[in-house]
């Protein structure tokens, strides 16, 4: 264990952990301008991966890298404009639509994955940045100044998101027509609109994140999220609706995810040891939900469709 | 300035308006009049573009204009006070009167949204601070936000559908000074209701709706109180009920200082005592959010009691819950019939039978018996004179009237002999309500033990042999019918308590 506790050690799975929380955070982002315009996508895992497949088949036809971030971000629109069919156009019930998105994006990415590439082929992904002088700093260069694009997006995102929900009028409309669609209905906001809008938002954020996924690791294989999207839903809760807390909640699970990782490489926990230590992300994302169980900060219309009725 | 010809409106079954004509002038007060479901809202939902009429037209100074959404209705200078306030809570006042207005370069700045709504506010007198949270502020507050926010849109016809409904009756008089001024300024008033005493005031013109069509237009000098009540019903209506004194007996239903929590952990009930005697009824009069229904849940079991104790005949009940507390004699009419008085999916005999189903003799070895339970239900159905096709059919289906009656006639024909009675005759119909009222003296005469929450102040007034004021969890008065004025009432109903002096 004492392995563990050295400064190059702990700064590396702190830079990992930075690295590993940036699908949550990007997908966690996206999912929260969903739900806070009342709908609720279950579906962001089945959304990630086919961003994931997207960008990966792009990125090794094309051999661009950013091919496969514009496919991601394609594909993630595509996939929020369906689900804005299913739920606000056809009043889907969505907690039920968002599993079949899930089962949709799991089964369409493993079929067109063995038909279109059968064994996986490495790509030539994400590297991270150079930024000269500061990525040579110390301990700081490693943990700050070494990522990839992305991760820096991600964490740019979350200011973005923070004043596009409270400084815009846009944001005005999402916060009211997850709370009170009727009200901002009779002001003349087009509630089913505006909800779109935020489900396409969403849905691409959550495709880039399935996207940056790929891309870092350079692969794609059948269920490469493994439960990544789900754990998304659930830091949306933990963050109470809110960016700060979300990037928070992002950070814990890169983290826990880096180490689990870390300790794994490090021969710490080895054996059936390391499978229980696998779920480690699991079992926190359970008791973070029993924890922020009383969904304070929840909008109102979470999950209930908006009519007119005439 | 607002022309209405001919208008039209069918839902599946129901024809909500047909042929209604309406005419508003500039300054004028038009009150819209009309039992519930006479058809009062769905026409002004329909000149608010939430509706579409089937048939008829609608002219706006003259010109014929379509109206086939709410932006387009605030273009055409219409305004709405919503009876379900249309606020956001989780937003504050100055972002509730920008939604829906087009920030400079989609920036939602708040700075000028302020500056002119304080404008506004002051303008009218309105006293509101724009940067609170709609969930912070007191009914008539909110009130005040939602006639800002048409104002602030510079309407010219504002719609105010039963907005004295929540008030207090000082609050009223504040409410029907700044309609005056507002008509003063030319702008013209759509005044729903169905309080006759108040329509009498502040009307200048008087539409009266019934069944959908226009039965009768008038004005408060041609007609009386008596006159409009029977117009809404069809039919002669005396207005006022003479209760007989008579005395009482035991004390049946005692409430000793009662500390119990609302839904979000506040306090709702504080200190709370009050006690009904065989053969009176003891009216709780208060505007509603005041601890009414948490009262009626803690004594009937449904909410945890903090401290404080409820007695039947006596005997402290317990660890109370519904079942403990029913079989001590007490029946309850909870104050929402659609979701705690009856099951709308269930037949109207289901809906009978569910406190006594599984007492012989409607039950044997566990068995339903179809035969007993059918006549036991069509006796009720004829004594309560439950308007239904069938036993079988759907409760839901039924008027709120009937629905009502249903509630009533399974706990008034229970041997129970305490009652706690919650909001018995909101939004049903004048004759409904006088059947209610006909059978709670009547269960007053038979010497049962009645508490009556209500939040119609005429109501509590007319019935309650005691009136006890709730507000913010505390009983303000406990005073005998002969003290009970309107004014008295309904100035400890804002919490104003006597002997304190009156706020300046």
């Amino acid at each position: 264990m004492s392995d563990f506790f050295t400064v190059s050690v702990l700064v590396a799975t702190l830079a990992s952990g930075i690295r590993l929380a940036t699908p949550f955070l990007l997908s966690a982002l996206g999912e929260t301008i969903g739900q806070r315009s009342g709908v609720l996508n279950l579906g962001v895992e089945g959304v990630m991966l086919i961003g994931a497949y997207a960008a990966y088949i792009t990125a090794l036809r094309t051999g661009s890298v950013f091919a496969g971030v514009l496919a991601a971000i394609g594909a993630g629109a595509l996939m929020g404009m369906v689900y804005a069919f299913i739920t606000v156009v056809m009043h889907a019930t969505q907690g039920i639509s968002g599993i079949g998105i899930f089962l949709f994006g799991l089964g369409f990415t493993d079929l067109l994955f063995r038909q279109q590439v059968g064994t996986p082929v490495p790509i030539d992904g994400l590297r991270g940045l150079d930024m000269g002088a500061l990525s040579d700093l110390p301990i700081v260069g490693e943990l700050l100044f070494s990522h990839n694009m992305l991760t820096y997006v991600a964490f740019a995102l979350v200011p973005v998101v923070w004043f596009a929900m409270n400084r815009t009028t846009f944001g005005l409309n999402v916060r009211a027509v997850g709370e009170t669609p009727e009200a901002a209905d009779t002001l003349g906001v087009r509630v089913n609109v505006v909800r779109t809008q935020a489900i396409i938002i969403g849905n691409v954020m959550a495709g880039l994140a399935g996207g940056t996924l790929a891309l870092d690791v350079g692969i794609f294989q059948q269920n490469l999220t493994s439960g990544q999207g789900f754990i998304a839903v659930a830091l949306v809760y933990f963050g109470a609706w809110r960016s700060s807390g979300v990037m928070a909640g992002g950070l814990l699970f890169g983290v826990v995810s880096s180490t689990v990782l870390q300790l794994k490489t490090l021969g710490i926990i080895v054996g059936a040891n390391s499978t229980i230590a696998a779920m480690a992300p699991a079992i926190l994302t359970i008791v973070v939900l029993v924890l922020v169980s009383r969904r304070i900060g929840a909008p109102s219309a979470l999950t209930v469709p908006f009519e007119r009725d005439n | 300035m607002l022309e209405m010809t001919g208008i039209t409106k069918r839902f599946p079954g129901v024809v909500a308006n047909e042929n209604v004509d309406l005419v508003v002038q500039p300054g004028e007060v038009h009150t819209l009049l009309g039992e519930n479901g006479a058809g009062k809202s769905t026409l002004v939902k329909i000149l608010y573009g939430l509706y579409r009429p089937d048939e008829g037209e609608i002219k706006i100074q003259g010109a014929p204009v379509e109206i086939p959404s709410p932006a387009a209705a605030i273009d055409h200078g219409i305004g709405m006070i919503h009876q379900h306030f249309m606020l956001v809570p989780t937003l504050t006042v100055a972002e509730n009167v920008a939604l829906g207005l087009h920030g400079r370069r989609g920036l939602a700045d708040m700075g000028p949204v302020r500056r002119r709504l304080m404008e506004v506010s002051e303008r009218h007198g309105l006293a509101i601070d724009p940067d609170a949270y709609i969930w912070q502020l007191a009914v008539g507050e909110r009130q005040r936000a939602e006639i800002l926010k048409a104002l602030y849109r510079e309407a010219q016809l504002l719609v105010l559908d039963e907005p004295t409904a929540v008030l207090t009756p000082p609050e009223v008089e504040d409410l029907f000074a700044t309609l005056r001024s507002l008509t003063d300024e030319g702008r013209g008033l759509i005044f729903i209701s169905h309080k006759l005493a108040e329509v009498m005031v502040i009307s200048d013109q008087i539409t009266v709706l019934r069944d959908g069509l226009v039965v009768g237009r008038t004005t408060p000098a041609q007609t009386t109180r008596e006159g409009l009540a029977s117009m809404m019903v069809g039919r002669e209506v005396k207005l006022g009920r003479e209760v007989p004194d008579q005395d009482t007996g035991d004390r049946r239903l005692v409430v000793d200082r009662l500390h119990v929590r609302g839904d979000r952990g506040n306090i709702s009930l504080d200190d709370f005592s009050v006690h009904v005697a065989s053969g009176e009824i003891v009216g709780i009069a208060g505007v509603s959010g005041n601890g009414q229904r948490e009262l009626a849940e803690a004594i009937f079991g449904l909410r945890p009691i903090e401290s404080g104790t409820v007695q039947v005949r006596g005997e402290t009940i317990a660890a109370p819950s519904p079942k403990r507390v029913r079989r001590r004699g007490v029946a309850f009419v909870p104050e929402e019939r659609m979701r705690h008085g009856a099951v709308g999916e269930m037949s109207v005999s289901e809906n009978l039978m569910l406190v006594d189903y599984h007492k012989p003799p409607f039950a044997r070895a566990g068995l339903l018996q179809f035969g007993t339970i059918a006549e036991r239900c069509w006796e009720l159905v004829r004594r309560f004179t439950v308007k239904t096709p069938a036993l079988s059919t759907e409760t839901s289906h039924l008027s709120g009237g009937n629905i009502q009656k249903v509630v009533i006639a399974r706990e008034f024909s229970a041997d129970a002999d305490v009652l706690v009675v919650a909001q018995p005759t909101r939004g049903i119909d004048i004759g409904a309500a006088e059947y209610v009222h006909e059978r709670l003296l009547e269960k007053r005469a038979a010497g049962a033990a009645i508490l009556l929450i209500t939040e119609d102040l005429d109501e509590a007034l007319q019935l309650s042999d005691r009136v006890v004021v709730l507000f913010e969890g505390q009983a303000m008065c406990d005073l005998p019918r002969s003290e009970a004025t309107t004014d008295r009432v309904g100035l400890l109903m804002t919490g104003v308590s006597e002997g304190a002096p009156a706020p300046a």
